[in-house]
């Protein structure tokens, strides 16, 4: 069996900055702690305009319109340093404002829970930008709005999320049941936003990527959010929810969880259905997270920082059958973090990165890229938590040396030559090894690198159901052609043989079969 | 240093008292690290955790300080610990950690 390809990638960002305010949870509970603390005061102050969350380099560069390599030779601080040829709309995206991501809300919103001003919902009708991507019914599914009276009272009253611009309530999501803890308003507002920045991965994917929405097969969901009832909270289906507002038809699908590592198990249970061909085409999908904006505002405020953390972050990945072209996945190369690996970060790198290589025969220098954890290190590092990047390929590099693969002195070239800045928000799921993948397929795809693996790593305690740590990554590479019916294993022995110089070989040993009759 | 870690490090020193714990560390970073030794010897500098005002003064030391490496098996510790050892900067992490020791700890 062919391995499957990734034949699409798709980066969405969504500006957010007074979702960050109202429903980020730092915030949150801190209003709740302490209303009046300096810390509220001061962060109005340090949130950044629509224009300037635009131009910030690592948000270009999420969504494709310049590359890692590229945002490495901008000096930092980027906050200071922002691009002159920015734009919202992306080679694999857009950056989309929050008044139209509230339009976006409210039209793919099946209950009739997001209830926007009458006089916003006219002005946002009037204004949706072709950069990004509208569908038909979209319009109707807006409606015309309510008053403003309406939706103070639903606010007020306690039944209601607000939807702010600023400090202008401009609407609001209702609770979806009188007492139901997981469809209250705060809860619906989650999932909304979480159903809405997926559709909008999803709908780019499908047009950036040429496939018809209805030749997609199944969609697996991978973010962080859970969406059900009292009786079973994380029951799903965002998937399915995420696939009808873009016109997959023909798709059906499944949540898949597993905190930051998600995407990775998502791509690698993508690949698997692919590979197996139970399914031809699967979308792997995640939207982002109104809980994670504003994270660490505290570290960012208290140092004088903006608050960089104002974007909700989604992506989408169409995995498909070997079309002879695109980089293949290869599920042989698949390294996991077993329950008996053991949770020193020597053991997990060993068990996610090392074994995995060994397996197929390649050196830890055989990999031209490894993409883990790609979070932008001018949010974390002001908050303590150091450049995960460049620790990550550290970690990788060190076990290189131990390895005896190069010497000590040698690990800061291997880290420079192996890795790639950080440029993806602290948007849980989202930094996970895949906000690299379009850059990745793209550098193979033009063949200045034959291979990279993807890593996605999961801090499992946050749910105190277990201590374990997790982690899963794949190896994708330059794609050999395709492989007939040659299973999974020989073609990775294949790797580089294309179709072409197999039936070559093939005719060359028939000739010397040949060639041996006549002579005996 | 999170809230549910604080109130574990709280509840072990009243379950065995605070002379007998000791705390080792795993931070990779020298700031975060002593912001650790801090929380479980002065107590929370973020005052949001149950040891804000909580001065247990315990003995903290962070996993790559010589003496606590003496303490261990030289081939358990190059398997656990050999590969952060490249990685971190030791130097950083036990200057900041042996003085923030050497300022609060008790025991």
């Amino acid at each position: 069996m062919d391995f499957a390809v990734v034949r699409g990638v798709s980066y969405v960002l969504v500006h957010a900055p007074s979702m960050l305010v109202h429903m980020g949870t730092t915030q949150t509970v801190e209003r709740e702690a302490n209303p009046d603390s300096d810390y509220l005061k001061e962060l109005p102050k340090h949130l950044r305009s629509y224009s300037e969350c635009m131009a910030y380099p690592p948000n270009q560069t999420y969504i494709g319109n310049i590359t890692p390599d590229e945002l490495g030779n901008i000096p930092r601080p980027w906050h200071e340093n922002p691009l002159a040829k920015a734009s919202r709309a992306g080679a694999r995206g857009e950056i989309m404002p929050e008044d139209e991501f509230y339009a976006l809300m409210k039209i793919v919103d099946s209950f009739d829970l997001v209830v926007l001003e009458e006089g916003f919902t006219a002005q946002v009708a009037a204004e949706l930008s072709k950069d990004s991507v509208w569908i038909e019914g979209d319009r109707e599914r807006l409606g015309a709005g309510a008053p403003i009276s309406q939706i103070e009272e639903l606010v007020s009253s306690g039944r209601a999320e607000g939807l702010y611009i600023g400090d202008k309530l401009v609407g609001c999501v209702k609770a979806a049941h009188e007492r139901d803890k997981n469809l209250t308003a705060h809860v619906m507002a989650e999932n909304l936003a979480a159903k809405a920045s997926g559709t909008l991965a999803l709908r780019h994917l499908v047009a950036k990527s040429g496939i018809d929405a209805a030749d997609i097969d199944y969609i697996i969901e991978c973010s962080e959010e859970a969406c059900g009832d009292m009786n079973q909270r994380g029951g799903g289906n965002f998937a399915k929810a995420i696939g009808e507002m873009a016109g997959c038809v023909n798709a059906s699908g499944c949540d898949v969880r597993g905190f930051c590592a998600a995407p990775a198990h998502a791509m690698v249970n993508a690949a698997g259905l692919v590979q197996s061909q139970v399914f031809k085409n699967v979308a792997v999908v995640g939207g982002g997270a109104t809980a994670k904006l504003g994270m660490n505002g505290r570290d960012h405020v208290k140092k004088g920082l903006p608050l960089l953390e104002d974007v909700l972050g989604g992506f989408a990945v169409l995995v498909s059958a070997n079309d002879g072209k695109s980089p293949i996945i290869r599920t042989d190369a698949v390294g996991r973090h077993k329950i008996g690996s053991g949770s020193s970060p020597q053991a997990v790198m060993t068990a996610i990165v090392v074994d995995p290589l060994e397996r197929v025969g390649l050196s830890l220098k055989e990999v031209d890229k490894y993409s883990a954890e790609m979070q932008n290190p001018e949010i974390t590092e002001p908050a303590g938590a150091g450049d995960v990047p460049t620790s990550n390929l550290k970690m990788i590099a060190a076990l290189a040396v131990k390895r005896g693969e190069i010497a000590r002195g040698d690990m800061g070239t291997f880290v420079k030559k192996h890795g790639m800045p950080g440029f993806a928000p602290t948007q849980g799921h989202v930094p996970s090894g895949v906000p690299s993948l379009g850059y990745l397929c793209d550098e193979i795809s033009a063949g200045r690198i034959e291979r990279a693996q993807i890593i996605g790593k999961g801090s499992l305690f946050l749910g105190r159901m277990t201590n374990l740590f997790d982690g899963i990554s794949f190896l994708i590479q330059k794609n050999p052609g395709k492989c007939g019916s040659r299973d999974g294993a020989a073609a990775a022995g294949m790797a580089g043989v294309s179709e072409h110089e197999l039936r070559k070989i093939m005719a060359d040993a028939l000739r010397g079969a040949a060639q041996t009759l006549v002579e005996s | 240093m999170d809230i549910e870690n604080q109130r574990r490090v709280k509840e072990l020193a009243e379950k065995y008292g605070a002379e007998n714990l000791v705390v080792i560390l795993g931070g990779a970073e020298a700031e975060a690290s002593g912001l650790t030794a801090e929380t479980v010897t002065a107590g929370d500098p973020t005052y949001a955790g149950p040891l804000a005002g909580v001065q247990l003064g315990l003995s903290v030391w962070h996993i790559v300080e010589d003496e606590i490496k003496a303490e261990i098996d030289p081939e358990v510790y190059d398997e656990q610990v050999g590969m952060m050892e490249m990685v971190l900067d030791v130097d950083a992490i036990k200057e900041e950690v042996s003085s923030i020791r050497k300022q609060y700890s008790k025991y």
